[in-house]
C-alpha cells in the first residue's frame, strides 16, 4: 500500500499539461519582473507551449490511465484536446492585433488563457468525478479573470464578476450532484459507477445526482435554462476574450459531459436522455428566437453558441456511437465556425474604435469584399448549408438522433434552424445588400491568418472530408 | 465510354470559368467586357461539351448511364453520378440556357459584373448537379447550396423590394428542403444506404413509413415547383431578381421540384403516391384556375408571367401523379418546353425593361409600329405560352391531359379550363403590350431588337417551334425511363395491394 502510494504514476500520458502548467508557472515569473514589456515575449511563448502541446498530442500521444485511474488519455481526449488547444491558441493570435490596438496589454492575460488550457484538458481527461471537478474548477478560476481582465471597464468587471457568481453557483450544483452520485454508487471513478449501476433503471438518489451535475454542466456551456449569464458576459468581455470564451470551454465542456454521460453512466441512458433532449430543444428554440432581435453582434453570436449547443447536445441525446461521432464532428464545425466569425468581429475597427453593431457592416462587400465573402461563407455555414462544414456537423448529429428514434426532435431542430437562418441571413444582407457607412481598418496579419484557416476549413472540408471523419470515428469509438 | 467522367466534367467546367474571372484584374469597362466574355466562353463550352452527354446516350437503356462513383464520406454517401432518360434533358436544358443568360446579362448589368458573373457560372454547377447526382445527399447539396447564389442574385441585383424577395425565397424553400432532410435521415436507416440507385431497386418502405416520407419531400419539392398555396415566393422573386435570374428560376429552379416528384416521390413512395394522388390533383387545378384568374388582374409584366408559370406547373403534377406513360412523358416535355418558353417571355421582358425601366403593363402599348420584329418574337412565345398547336407548349399541355383523362375525368375538364384561361391572359398581356397605338412619347424613341437580342432570342424560337413539330426528339430520350418507372410503380402498388389485402383477411 505505502509502496504503492509512493511510487512515482505514470507522466507520459500527462505531459502536454505538465508541460503548459510549468510554462505558465515560468512565465509568471517573467511577467512579474518583466513588468508590462514583457507581454509580447509572454503571448509569444504561450502561443508557441500551446503549439508544442498540440504537437505532442498530434504526433505522439501516450494513451493510457494514471493516477490510479483518475486520468485517462484516449483518442476522444486526444482529438478533444487538440480542438481546444486549436481555439486557446488562436484565441491568443487574434488577442495580440486587439491588443496593440486597444492598449489591453496585460502580460497575465496569455498566461490564464494557458491555465484554462490545462484546466480544460484536465476535464477532457478526467476519469474520476473528482478530477474532473478539479479540472473545471481550475479552468473556471482563471475564466473569472479573464472576463474581468479589463479591469478599468464597468462592463468588464460587471461581466466578470456575473459570470463569477453564476458560475460558483454552478460548481456548487455539480459537487451536490457529484456527492449524490457518490453517496447511491459508492464510487467516484466513472469504471466503478459503471461497474455500479447493475439495476435496469437509476435509483431516485442517483437520478437526483444526475439532474444536479447536468445543471452544473449545462451551464457551462451555456445551456438553456442556465444560459443567461451569456449574451452578457459576450457583450461585456473584451472581444477577445469572448471569442476565447465561444469556443475552447464549450468544447471541454462538453467532452467533460460525453465522458461522464457515455463512460459512467451509459447504462443508465433512458434516465439522462429525457433531459438532454428537454435542454437540447429549449437551447435550439431560445438560440433561434432570441437572436432575431439583437443589434449587436457579440450578443448575436451569444444566442448563436446557445442554439449551437442545443444542435450538439442532439448528437449526445442519441446516446449512441453514432451521436458522438456527430457530435464530435459538430464541435469541429463549430470550433471553425466561431474562430472565423470572430476573427471578422475583432477586424469591425474604425478610426474612432472598435464597432459591435451589426449594421457597422453594412455595405462590406464594397469596401472589403474578401473579409464580406469570408464572412458570409462562415454565417452560411452556421445556417447549416451545404457543402459547408457546418451542413455536415448538423447532418451527423442529426442522423444519430434520428437512428436513436428521436424523430420529433431532429425534426424540430431543423426547423429551429430555419428560424436561425434568418438572423444570420441577416448579417450577409447587411454586408452585401446595403449601402455601405463608412469604412473599416485594414485587417491585421493574425486575423487574415485565422480567418483564411479557418474559412478554408469550413468552406473546403466537403473536398477532403475523410481525416477529420476518421479521427472523429476513432475518437467516439474508444467510449463505446 | 464513360472513361473521361463526361458527367463531372460538365458539372464542374463553369468552376474554371470561376477561376479566370478571379484573375480578372481591375474595374475598368474593358476588365469587365473581359469578364463577361468569360463567362459567356465558358458557359458556350459547357454546352457543348454536355452535348456529348446526349451523343453518348442510348435512348433505349432505361437505367442510369455515364455513371461516376467515388468515395467521399465513408459508408454514409458517396459521389455518385449519372443520368437517365428523366434527367439527362434537363442537364441540356441548363447548359443551354446559361449562355442566354449571360449574353442578356451584358448590357444591363454594370454594377459589380465580377461576382454577378461567378454567381451565375458556380449556379451553372450547382443547377447541373442537381439533376447528375445519385446519391441521395450529394443530391441536397447541390439542391440547397443554389439558395447561396440565386439569395444573392436576387438580393445584390434585384429591383426595389429584393432584401423582403430573397429573404421569401430563401427561407421558403428551406424550411421545405429541412423537412426533405429529415426524411433523408430515415431512409438511411430504414434501407441502410443513401445511394439514389440502390434505393430505387428495393424501395419498399412500409406504407405508414412512406406517408411521412412523401410528405416531407412533398414540402420540399411543392415549395420549389412552387404549388398553390405555397407558390407565393414566386412572384415576388421573380419581379424582383435580375432578367437572367428571372429566366434561371423560371426554366431551370422550379424544374427542380418536378423532377424530386419524378425521381423520389413516385418512384420509392409508391403507395403513398397512389394515395395522395387526388391530393396533388386537387392543388394542381387550384393551381391552374386560380393563378390563371390572378394573372388576369395583374399589373406588372413579369408577375402575371410568374403566376402563368405557377398554372403550368400545375399541369406537371398532374402530369406526373396520373402515373401513365401520357401524363409522365408528358409531364418532363412541358417542363423542358416551359423552360425554353417561359425562360423566353422573360427574356422578351428583359429587352423592353432594358429600354424602358419598368415592368408595368400600362406603361407600354402599340409597340409593334416601332418594334416589328421584337413583336414577332414575343408573339411566338405568348402562343406557346397558350400552348398552340406547332409549339412547344401543345405537346405537354396535351399529353399530360390525356394522362390525367385515363385516371380521373373531371381533373382533365377544370385543367382544360385553365388553357382557356391562359390564353386570356396571355393574349390581353400582349394586346395591352404590342398592340394599339403608339401614344406614348416615351416609346417612340425606342428601338428594335439588337443583334445581341436577336442572337439570344432566334435559338429559343427555333427550338420551340422544332419540337412542337417534332416532339419525338424529346419523347424517344425519356419514354424507356419512363416505361421502366410505371412498370415498377405499377408492381410496387401490386405488391402493396396484396400485402394490404392479407393483412385485412388477417384481422377479419
Amino acid at each position: 500500500m505505502n509502496a504503492e502510494l509512493l511510487a512515482i504514476p505514470d507522466l507520459m500520458p500527462v505531459m502536454p499539461e505538465i508541460l503548459l502548467v510549468l510554462g505558465a508557472m515560468v512565465l509568471l515569473m517573467v511577467g512579474a519582473f518583466g513588468g508590462e514589456k514583457s507581454t509580447p515575449l509572454v503571448t509569444g511563448i504561450c502561443v508557441a507551449l500551446l503549439t508544442v502541446a498540440g504537437l505532442i498530442l498530434l504526433v505522439s500521444p501516450h494513451y493510457g490511465t494514471t493516477f490510479n485511474g483518475a486520468f485517462i488519455q484516449d483518442a476522444f481526449s486526444q482529438y478533444m484536446k487538440v480542438l481546444v488547444l486549436i481555439g486557446s491558441g488562436f484565441a491568443i493570435a487574434m488577442s495580440v492585433a486587439y491588443a496593440r490596438s486597444q492598449n489591453f496589454d496585460r502580460f497575465e492575460y496569455p498566461i490564464l488563457i494557458v491555465i484554462a488550457t490545462v484546466g480544460m484538458m484536465l476535464m477532457l481527461s478526467a476519469n474520476d468525478l473528482i478530477s474532473m471537478y478539479l479540472g473545471v474548477e481550475l479552468q473556471s478560476l482563471a475564466l473569472y479573470v479573464v472576463a474581468s481582465i479589463n479591469r478599468d471597464s464597468v462592463r468588464s468587471t460587471e461581466a466578470g464578476l456575473k459570470y463569477f457568481v453564476l458560475g460558483a453557483l454552478s460548481s456548487g450544483m455539480l459537487l451536490y450532484g457529484m456527492s449524490f452520485i457518490y453517496g447511491f454508487t459508492g464510487h467516484t471513478d466513472f469504471v466503478g459507477i459503471a461497474a455500479a449501476l447493475t439495476e435496469e433503471r437509476a435509483s431516485l438518489g442517483l437520478v437526483f445526482g444526475i439532474v444536479f451535475m447536468l445543471a452544473g454542466i449545462a451551464f457551462k456551456i451555456s445551456a438553456v435554462p442556465f444560459h443567461m449569464w451569456t449574451p452578457d458576459v459576450y457583450e461585456g468581455a473584451p472581444t477577445p476574450v469572448t471569442a476565447f470564451f465561444a469556443a475552447a470551454p464549450k468544447i471541454a465542456a462538453f467532452g467533460m459531459l460525453i465522458r461522464v454521460l457515455i463512460e459512467a453512466l451509459g447504462d443508465v441512458t433512458t434516465d439522462w436522455q429525457q433531459i438532454v433532449v428537454f435542454i437540447a430543444i429549449a437551447s435550439m428554440a431560445l438560440g433561434a428566437f432570441a437572436a432575431i432581435g439583437q443589434k449587436n453582434i457579440k450578443r448575436l453570436m451569444a444566442y448563436s453558441s446557445i442554439g449551437n449547443m442545443g444542435y450538439a447536445l442532439v448528437g449526445l441525446a442519441a446516446g449512441t456511437e453514432a451521436g458522438v461521432h456527430g457530435l464530435i464532428v459538430f464541435m469541429t464545425a463549430y470550433l471553425a465556425m466561431t474562430l472565423g466569425a470572430f476573427a471578422c468581429i475583432l477586424s469591425m475597427r474604425r478610426k474612432e474604435g472598435m464597432v459591435e453593431e451589426i449594421s457597422d457592416l453594412a455595405g462590406l462587400s464594397k469596401t472589403n469584399l474578401p473579409m464580406a465573402v469570408l464572412l458570409a461563407v462562415i454565417m452560411f455555414s452556421l445556417t447549416g448549408l451545404p457543402p459547408l462544414i457546418g451542413f455536415f456537423g448538423k447532418f451527423y448529429v442529426f442522423i444519430a438522433a434520428m437512428d436513436a428514434g428521436l424523430a420529433p426532435l431532429v425534426v424540430i431542430g431543423l426547423v429551429t434552424s430555419v428560424v436561425a437562418a434568418y438572423y444570420y441571413l441577416r448579417v450577409i444582407k447587411v454586408m452585401f445588400f446595403d449601402d455601405a457607412t463608412g469604412e473599416f481598418l485594414p485587417m491585421s496579419g493574425e486575423m487574415k491568418i485565422v480567418l483564411g484557416l479557418s474559412s478554408a476549413v469550413v468552406g473546403l472540408f466537403f473536398i477532403m472530408p475523410e481525416p477529420i471523419m476518421n479521427a472523429a470515428a476513432n475518437a467516439a469509438g474508444v467510449l463505446f | 465510354m464513360n472513361d473521361w467522367s463526361i458527367l463531372s466534367i460538365t458539372t464542374f467546367l463553369p468552376l474554371v470559368g470561376v477561376l479566370f474571372i478571379l484573375l480578372v484584374r481591375g474595374d475598368d469597362p474593358d476588365a469587365k467586357t473581359n469578364i463577361r466574355r468569360v463567362a459567356l466562353i465558358t458557359t458556350t463550352f459547357t454546352f457543348i461539351v454536355s452535348l456529348f452527354i446526349w451523343g453518348g446516350f442510348t435512348n433505349e437503356n432505361p437505367g442510369f448511364q455515364m455513371v461516376e462513383k467515388y468515395d467521399w464520406f465513408g459508408d454514409t454517401f458517396t459521389y455518385h453520378m449519372g443520368v437517365d432518360g428523366i434527367s439527362m434533358l434537363f442537364v441540356i436544358l441548363t447548359t443551354f440556357l446559361m449562355p442566354l443568360c449571360i449574353l442578356a446579362s451584358w448590357e444591363s448589368v454594370q454594377d459589380r459584373v465580377k461576382e454577378y458573373m461567378i454567381a451565375f457560372l458556380v449556379l451553372e454547377t450547382l443547377m447541373i448537379g442537381v439533376f447528375c447526382a445519385l446519391d441521395l445527399v450529394l443530391f441536397y447539396v447541390f439542391f440547397e447550396a443554389g439558395l447561396i447564389p440565386m439569395f444573392l442574385i436576387i438580393g445584390v441585383w434585384g429591383g426595389p423590394r429584393r432584401v423582403y424577395a430573397s429573404y421569401k425565397f430563401f427561407l421558403y424553400t428551406l424550411l421545405g428542403s429541412v423537412l426533405m432532410l429529415a426524411a433523408i435521415m430515415a431512409m438511411y436507416w430504414q434501407a441502410g444506404t443513401l445511394d439514389i440507385v440502390e434505393l430505387l431497386d428495393k424501395s419498399d418502405f412500409p406504407a405508414q413509413m412512406q406517408t411521412w416520407l412523401w410528405l416531407a419531400f412533398f414540402a420540399s419539392f411543392a415549395v420549389k415547383m412552387p404549388m398553390w398555396p405555397v407558390h407565393t415566393w414566386l412572384p415576388d422573386a421573380h419581379v424582383e431578381a435580375p432578367t437572367a435570374g428571372s429566366v434561371v428560376l423560371a426554366a431551370i429552379l422550379l424544374k427542380m421540384g418536378g423532377y424530386g416528384f419524378l425521381r423520389f416521390s413516385l418512384p420509392m413512395f409508391p403507395i403513398a403516391s397512389d394515395m395522395f394522388a387526388p391530393l396533388i390533383f386537387t392543388l394542381s387545378i387550384v393551381a391552374i384556375i386560380y393563378t390563371s384568374l390572378v394573372a388576369l388582374a395583374q399589373e406588372d409584366i413579369k408577375k402575371l408571367i410568374a403566376y402563368s408559370s405557377v398554372a403550368h406547373m400545375g399541369f406537371v403534377t398532374m402530369g406526373i401523379f396520373s402515373a401513365n406513360a401520357q401524363g409522365i412523358e408528358g409531364a418532363i416535355f412541358m417542363m423542358l418546353a416551359h423552360g425554353l418558353i417561359s425562360g423566353a417571355l422573360f427574356l422578351c421582358v428583359g429587352v423592353i425593361y432594358d429600354r424602358m425601366h419598368t415592368r408595368q403593363i400600362t406603361a407600354y402599348g402599340g409597340l409593334v409600329n416601332n418594334m416589328p420584329r421584337y413583336a414577332v418574337a414575343f408573339m411566338i412565345f405568348t402562343m406557346a405560352n397558350v400552348g398552340l398547336p406547332g409549339t412547344a407548349g401543345f405537346v405537354g399541355e396535351f399529353l399530360t391531359m390525356i394522362g390525367v383523362f385515363q385516371v380521373n375525368t373531371w381533373v382533365a375538364f377544370f385543367a382544360a379550363t385553365g388553357v382557356i384561361l391562359s390564353a386570356a391572359y396571355a393574349l390581353f398581356l400582349y394586346r395591352r403590350v404590342v398592340f394599339g397605338a403608339l401614344e406614348k412619347e416615351s416609346l417612340k424613341s425606342m428601338l428594335d431588337l439588337t443583334g445581341r437580342e436577336k442572337l439570344i432570342l432566334a435559338p429559343l424560337i427555333i427550338l420551340t417551334i422544332f419540337f412542337g413539330f417534332y416532339p419525338a426528339a424529346l419523347l424517344d430520350v425519356t419514354s424507356a425511363s419512363v416505361g421502366a418507372l410505371i412498370e415498377n410503380y405499377n408492381a410496387a402498388l401490386e405488391a402493396g395491394g396484396i400485402a394490404t389485402h392479407a393483412a385485412a383477411a388477417v384481422s377479419h
